[in-house]
C-alpha cells in the first residue's frame, strides 16, 4: 500500500513528526488498540477505493458503451424522429450558455466588486446580500424552473423561449460567479490598491485597471464553473426553454439544450444507441469544462 | 471641469455596483413572491390538511394529497445519507490524514470530476446499470427464499438512495475534508503524546474536533439529495402510492413536478406549483439549519 504513513502496531510513526512514542500499555489493551487501528486503516482505504471505483466505473461504462455509437448520423445538421441528431441541441447549448453568461457575468462580477471594494464593514445590506446569495445557492433547480415558468414565461409573456431559459439559468449561476469573484478579489494584495491610489488613480480606475485584471484567473475559473452547470442543467430548462430540437429563429423561440435532449432520449427509450452516444458527448463536454476551470484555478494557486 | 466629470462617473458606477449586488436580493424576493402567490391560494382551495396529509394523488378525481411525495422525498434523502455519509466521511478522513500527497493528487481531481457529472448522466447510468443489476439480484433464490423479499422492483427506493448516495459523495467529502484539515495539528500531536495510535488520534481527537464541519457536510448533502430531480425521476419508479418498502417504487416532490407539469392544467397545475412551494419551504428550513450550524462554528 503506497500510504505515506505507516502506522505500526501498538506504537505510531507519523510521516512528518518522525518521532516514535510508544508508552507502556498493558498487553490486553495493546491488542485491542492494534485491532482497532487495523480495522480503521482498512475501512478508510476501502471507502476511498470505493469512491474512486464508482467514478472510474461510471465514466468508463458511459465511454465504452457510447463511443462505438458516435456515428456520423448523430452529427447531422437537422433533427428528426428517425435520426435523433444532437447538432441542433449542441448549438442551442452554446447559445443558451452565451446568453446566460452575458446576463450573469457582469451582474456577478459587479456585485462582488461592491461587496469587496465598496461596501463598508458592518453594512446591513452586505449581510442581506450574503444571506440571499446563500439562499439562491441552495434552491433546487426544479424550483428555479417553476419560477422561470411563472415569471419569465407567463408573467412577462416571453413564452417557452431561449431567453426565458437564459434568464432562469443566469439567476441560478449568479451565486457561483459572485462567490468565486469575491474570493479572487479578496486575494489581491492591498498594496496593489494602495500603489494605485498613491499614483493618483481614483477608486473606479483602480478597480478596473488594477484589481480586476489581477483577479482575472480566479474570476475566469468561476465563470467556467458556471458554464459547466449551465451545460449540465435539465430541470430548470424543461419548463422555461422547453424542448423544440431546432436551431432557434429568434431569442423567443423554444430550444432544447444537450442535457434536456439527453433526458428526453433516455425517457423515450426508442433510440438507445443514440442515447449512449449523446451521453458521451455531454459527459466529455462537461468534464472538459470542469477540468479547464480546475486547471486555471490551479495555475492561480501556483502563481501566488 | 475634468475632475467633476470623474467624480460623477465614480458616483454613478458606485450606484451601478450597489444595484448589481441587490439583484440577488431581488431574485430571492421575486422567487418567494411568485411561488407563494401562486401556491398559497391553491393550498387554501384544496385545504392545507387535505393537501399536506392527503394520501391520494389522483388529479383525474380532483384528489391532491402530496403526503406520499413528501414521505418519498424524506425516505430517498435518508437513504442517500445512509449510503453517502459513511463512505464520504471515511474517504475524507483517508484523504486528510492517511493518504500520501501523491495519492491525493489523483483523488482530489477525481472527487471534483464526480461533482461535475451532470445529473442526467447519473440518472442514465442508474437506469441502464443499477436498475437492471438490482433487478437481477432481486430475482436470485437467495434474496427470495432466505431474505423473503418477493416481487421487489429494480426501480425502487433502494436504487434511488444508492444513486443519490453516490451523487452527494463529492459534497460530503470536500466539506468534511476542509474541516478536518482545519483542525490544529497540536490536537493530533497531543493525542499521540498521550500514547494513542495514529488511528485512535484521528478518530477520537480530530473527528470530534471537526464535528461542526461534518454536520454542515451532512446538511449540505441533505439539501442536494432532496433537491435532486432528473436522476431520481429516472430510477425511482414514480408510483404515486404511499412508499411501500425498500424495494418498491416511489415518487418524490421534485419528480412529481417534472413529470406532470408538461400536461397539467387548472387546479392540477396549481397543485404542482404548491408542491414546489412545499419543497421550497423544506429547502429554506435546511438552509436555516446550515447557517445555525455555521454560526455555532464561528462562535466556538
Amino acid at each position: 500500500m503506497p500510504d505515506g504513513i505507516t502506522a505500526q502496531a501498538g506504537g505510531c510513526e507519523y510521516a512528518n513528526s518522525g518521532a516514535r512514542m510508544i508508552p507502556p500499555i498493558p498487553a490486553q489493551n495493546r491488542r485491542g488498540a492494534r485491532a482497532f487501528a487495523l480495522v480503521m486503516r482498512w475501512l478508510v482505504r476501502i471507502a476511498a477505493l470505493l469512491t474512486a471505483a464508482v467514478l472510474i466505473f461510471l465514466i468508463g461504462y458511459i465511454l465504452v458503451m457510447g463511443i462505438p455509437n458516435l456515428k456520423a448520423s448523430l452529427f447531422e445538421w437537422t433533427y428528426n424522429s428517425e435520426n435523433v441528431s444532437l447538432v441542433p441541441a449542441l448549438i442551442n447549448t452554446v447559445l443558451m450558455t452565451a446568453f446566460s453568461l452575458a446576463i450573469a457575468t457582469p451582474l456577478g462580477i459587479f456585485a462582488a466588486v461592491w461587496l469587496v471594494e465598496y461596501a463598508k464593514r458592518g453594512n446591513k445590506l452586505v449581510k442581506v446580500v450574503r444571506l440571499t446569495t446563500e439562499t439562491l445557492q441552495g434552491i433546487p433547480s426544479i424550483v428555479f424552473g417553476l419560477f422561470g415558468m411563472l415569471f419569465f414565461v407567463n408573467q412577462l409573456h416571453w413564452g417557452y423561449s431561449l431567453i426565458a431559459g437564459a434568464f432562469t439559468l443566469a439567476i441560478m449561476v449568479l451565486p457561483v460567479v459572485m462567490r468565486t469573484t469575491e474570493e479572487a478579489l479578496l486575494a489581491v494584495p492591498d498594496s496593489y490598491r494602495e500603489g494605485s491610489f498613491g499614483l493618483g488613480a481614483g477608486k473606479l480606475r483602480t478597480v478596473f485597471t488594477i484589481v480586476l485584471p489581477c483577479a482575472m484567473p480566479g474570476i475566469l475559473s468561476g465563470v467556467i464553473l458556471a458554464v459547466g452547470r449551465i451545460v449540465g442543467e435539465t430541470a430548470a430548462l424543461i419548463y422555461t426553454a422547453s424542448t423544440v430540437a431546432a436551431i432557434p429563429e429568434s431569442v423567443f423561440s423554444s430550444t432544447r439544450t444537450l442535457a434536456v435532449h439527453m433526458y428526453l432520449l433516455a425517457n423515450e427509450g426508442l433510440h438507445v444507441d443514440a442515447t449512449y452516444g449523446t451521453a458521451v458527448v455531454l459527459l466529455v463536454l462537461v468534464l472538459l469544462i470542469n477540468c479547464l476551470s480546475g486547471f486555471i484555478a490551479g495555475k492561480l494557486a501556483k502563481g501566488k | 471641469m475634468k475632475t467633476s466629470s470623474v467624480k460623477a462617473k465614480e458616483k454613478v458606477m458606485q450606484w451601478v455596483f450597489t444595484l448589481c449586488a441587490c439583484v440577488s436580493i431581488l431574485a430571492v424576493a421575486l422567487i418567494c413572491l411568485f411561488l407563494f402567490a401562486n401556491g398559497l391560494p391553491t393550498l387554501g382551495k384544496i385545504g392545507p390538511l387535505n393537501f399536506l396529509l392527503g394520501t391520494n394523488w389522483k388529479p383525474g378525481n380532483d384528489l391532491y394529497g402530496i403526503l406520499p411525495m413528501i414521505l418519498g422525498s424524506i425516505y430517498v434523502t435518508a437513504g442517500a445519507i445512509v449510503v453517502g455519509v459513511p463512505v464520504g466521511l471515511l474517504t475524507a478522513v483517508y484523504m486528510s490524514r492517511f493518504a500520501s500527497p501523491r495519492i491525493n493528487r489523483v483523488l482530489l481531481p477525481a472527487v471534483q470530476l464526480l461533482a461535475g457529472i451532470p445529473s442526467v448522466v447519473y440518472g442514465f447510468f442508474g437506469m441502464v446499470v443499477l436498475v437492471p443489476a438490482i433487478q437481477q439480484v432481486l430475482k436470485t433464490d437467495f434474496v427470495r427464499k432466505v431474505l423473503h423479499i418477493n416481487n421487489g422492483k429494480g426501480m425502487s427506493l433502494f436504487t434511488a438512495s444508492l444513486l443519490l448516495g453516490i451523487m452527494i459523495l463529492p459534497t460530503i467529502i470536500t466539506v468534511s475534508k476542509t474541516s478536518l484539515d482545519a483542525v490544529p495539528e497540536s490536537y493530533y500531536e497531543g493525542s499521540l503524546a498521550l500514547g494513542a495510535t495514529h488511528e485512535r488520534s484521528v478518530f477520537f481527537t480530530l473527528l470530534p474536533a471537526a464535528k461542526s464541519g461534518v454536520m454542515s457536510a451532512v446538511i449540505l448533502g441533505i439539501g442536494r439529495a432532496i433537491a435532486e430531480t432528473m436522476a431520481v425521476v429516472m430510477v425511482a419508479g414514480n408510483q404515486t402510492w404511499m412508499p411501500q418498502g425498500l424495494f418498491q417504487g416511489l415518487r418524490t416532490m421534485t419528480s412529481n413536478i417534472v413529470i406532470e407539469m408538461g400536461y397539467a392544467a387548472g387546479l392540477h397545475r396549481e397543485a404542482l406549483i404548491a408542491t414546489g412551494v412545499v419543497l421550497f419551504v423544506f429547502i429554506l428550513i435546511i438552509n436555516l439549519c446550515f447557517s445555525l450550524v455555521k454560526g455555532a462554528e464561528k462562535n466556538a
